[in-house]
């Protein structure tokens, strides 16, 4: 009978545990499958050696940008939709203003639809995940620039980057 | 002589503790501590039911009449919260603690004093959790799945809900942990695995999933609580974190507990049907395998509640076969409860009929959720009324009507008074019809794009919308009577007393000891015999 408690209880405890573990576990198989259309951070410029260029390949790449509740600021892409070829390199920038009469820090979140297609969208240069403060009523420009892997499977010809800033609170 | 009157002899009369303090708060005993569980959850039930009587009030006429829009979702919150993890898994633990240790000869719970600790953390929880209805910003309103960003949004009272969660989490898994240490070891001689009773099946398959998911469920509650309190980014975009896996875990734990609350009534009605019907359980082995598939299952197809989160394809097309697989062993289930009837000697008792509803209302509520497993259409069914429809069915008419039937079909043996079957008949029949007249037209709500958790609707939802609250007072009168009926019941009022079998012909261990049960049952070890066993396997 101890026994019985003591591996049923063991199994509770390990379960809570479990409950955490799915948090790397969620995170490396959304990188490994790009499933919740996070792009795998930022790569070096010499992705495009391995690509193969396909000049009559063309797809559509849409922005999008959105600031959280919270933060006044202004935020929007520059150009809202861009024509690329696959394999080639692409700038695009975002500008940013902030509408308050402070000082505030924030920090940008993006993702990638269809989901799976964040597998193949590269980022070279770009300012997620960096913080970027802001004065009062300062003005950005931030760029980005990007490869879609020419490898990207032949039924996706549409795909949107979207941005999210935060406010970083202190 | 049976042999229970042996076995009960040297310890029954009056070997009650007195006194209010060491009868019921220092109780050991599992009869008590069952009867306090289920005496818990009735209050709750009616607390859980009075919120969902200003629910339908509010939704009886389009516009806003009674309630804020903040106020109504804190009730639907509420509601949830408290008939989940208030009146129906309490209720069902009560069940087990009453029942199991006796039909299994079994002298009390393995751990008695831990039983009285499950116990009692309740009242306190549920205290905390409801207090945050008086406080600044009131009770959770984010929905009894707590999704973020939203629920993070809601003021202080996340920490009491994080803290009620906490603690009855704690007493299910205790109640789990004892359950399946009783039935492991304490059987009496010869009562083998494939001779227990299906209640006892399905709970000792409930106390494993119990043990597996409420940790799970602890640990995303207090991920919310971290991630609202003290800065962690588990949930929160901004800091790198996924509010969908919050989903994800969540359901992780969601769909499992859906059929925690499902498989103790699958075993009570497995009870009652072959009672009723004068034949042995059609299937009993195939029962049991039934309820293992059912709950391995359980635990690959969470996601088909995330249907519209923007999944992939791949995804959409596993979590809707693997969720259309769950009715295969759940159809097994159906066919042998009719096949028990098949050609039985039925008599329509108060029990039978609830079991005979059941059947029928739940596999209603079975094909609803095919409907709404189907990926490509669900885009629609979500978060409408339709859906609300389908957990209404499979759990008012399957785990409550399980738990209304459980009481019709014991209380003579543990009252010793035989409850008025012409009043438990109406109710039967006031509560079948009144329960379709609520539920029933929120499916074509649902179909026509009613959302729920809302106040107020667009006006061509109106006249469902009428009858479904006219159906809802009903339903709630309904069980305003049924505990009328059984405080009645409990008093011998317009009774007649119980014999020990009390239903004829009926088997399983409890029909043999007496009406009603001794403080102490089964002390003395002996084996059981065979024929007085309901299901005695050649396997
Ligand atoms: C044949 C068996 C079943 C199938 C195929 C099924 C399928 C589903 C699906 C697909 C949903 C999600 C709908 C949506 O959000 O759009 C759902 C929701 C739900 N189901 Fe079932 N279900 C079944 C049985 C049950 C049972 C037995 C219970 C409980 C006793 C149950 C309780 C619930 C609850 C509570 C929800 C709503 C959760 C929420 O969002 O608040 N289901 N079901
Ligand atoms: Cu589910």
């Amino acid at each position: 009978m101890n026994k019985t408690v003591l591996k049923t209880a063991l199994a509770a405890v390990l379960m809570f545990g479990f409950a955490f573990a799915l948090i790397p576990l969620y995170n490396t198989f959304c990188e490994i499958t790009g499933l919740n259309g996070k792009t795998s951070g930022q790569v070096a410029e010499d992705i495009l050696i391995t690509q193969t260029v396909d000049e009559n390949r063309v797809i559509t790449i849409q922005f999008d940008a959105s600031v959280n509740s919270k933060l006044n600021w202004e935020f929007r892409p520059t150009e809202f939709e861009m024509q690329v070829i696959p394999g080639k390199l692409y700038k695009t920038e975002f500008y940013a203003k902030n509408l308050s009469n402070s000082e505030i820090t924030g920090r940008a979140t993006y993702s990638v639809t269809p989901r799976v297609a964040s597998l193949y969208f590269n980022k070279t240069e770009c300012f997620c995940f960096t913080e970027q403060t802001l004065k009062a009523h300062e003005e950005v420009i931030m760029p980005v620039t990007f490869i879609i892997d020419s490898k990207l499977t032949e039924d996706i010809n549409l795909m949107t980057l979207s941005y999210t800033f935060y406010k970083l609170e202190s | 002589m049976s042999h229970a009157a042996v076995a009960t002899h040297d310890h029954d009369h009056d070997h009650k503790p007195k006194g209010f303090v060491k009868r019921w708060l220092m109780t050991t005993n599992h009869k008590d501590i069952g009867t306090l569980y289920l005496i818990f959850a009735l209050t709750m039930f009616i607390f859980g039911g009075a919120l969902a009587m200003i629910i339908r009030l509010e939704l009886f006429q389009p516009g806003l009449q009674f309630v804020q829009p903040d106020f109504f979702n804190q009730l639907t919150t509420m509601h949830a919260l408290i008939m989940v993890f208030g009146a129906v898994m309490p209720a069902f633990v009560g069940f087990a603690n009453w029942m199991i240790p006796i039909m299994i000869g079994a002298p009390d719970m393995a751990l008695p004093r831990m039983n009285n600790w499950s116990f009692w953390i309740l009242p306190f929880a549920f205290t905390m959790l409801a207090s945050t209805f008086f406080m600044d910003g009131g009770a959770p309103a984010a929905g009894w799945t707590l999704y973020p960003p939203l629920v993070l949004q809601g003021g202080q009272n996340l920490a009491y809900a994080v803290f009620a969660i906490h603690m009855l989490g704690i007493s299910s898994i205790m109640g789990a942990i004892n359950v399946i240490a009783t039935i492991m070891n304490m059987r009496a001689p010869n009562m083998g695995y494939l001779k227990m009773p299906l209640f006892v099946w399905t709970w000792l398959i409930t106390a494993f999933l119990l043990i597996a998911v409420m940790p799970v469920f602890a640990g995303a509650v207090t991920m919310l609580l971290t991630d609202h309190y003290f800065g962690t980014s588990f949930f929160n975009a901004a800091g790198g974190g996924d509010p969908v896996l919050f989903q994800h875990i969540f359901w992780f734990f969601g769909h499992p507990e859906v059929y925690i609350m499902i498989l103790p009534s699958f075993g009570i009605f497995s009870e009652i049907i072959p009672t009723f019907a004068r034949k042995p359980l059609f299937g009993y082995v195939s029962m049991v395998y039934a309820s293992a598939a059912i709950a391995f299952l359980s635990f690959i197809v969470w996601a088909h509640h995330m249907f519209s989160v923007g999944m992939p394809f791949g995804g959409e097309l596993y979590f809707m076969y693997a969720t259309m697989l769950i009715s295969i062993p759940t159809g097994v289930k159906v066919f042998n409860w009719v096949s028990t009837m098949w050609k039985g000697a039925m008599t329509f008792e108060t029990p039978m009929l609830w079991a005979i509803a059941f059947v029928i209302l739940f596999t209603i509520g079975g094909f609803s959720g095919l409907m709404m497993a189907i990926a490509p259409v669900d885009f629609q069914y979500h978060d409408t009324y339709f859906i609300v429809a389908h957990f209404h069915y499979v759990l008012v008419s399957g785990s409550v009507f399980a738990i209304i039937a459980g009481v019709y079909y014991w209380i003579p043996k543990w009252t010793g008074n035989m409850y008025s079957e012409r009043l438990g008949k109406i109710h039967f029949w006031w509560s079948a019809i009144s329960i379709n007249v609520l539920f029933f037209p929120q499916h074509f709500l649902g179909l026509a794009g009613m959302p729920r958790r809302i106040p107020d609707y667009s006006t061509q939802f109106a006249e469902f919308n009428m009858w479904s609250s006219i159906g809802g007072f009903a339903f709630g009168l309904a069980q305003i009577f049924f505990i009328i009926i059984v405080i009645r019941t409990i008093k011998g009022k317009g009774t007649t007393k119980a014999t020990d079998r009390v239903w004829e012909g009926a088997k399983g261990l409890e029909w043999f000891i007496p009406s009603p049960a001794p403080h102490h049952t089964f002390q003395d070890g002996e084996a059981v015999k065979d024929e007085q066993l309901a299901h005695v396997s050649t396997h």
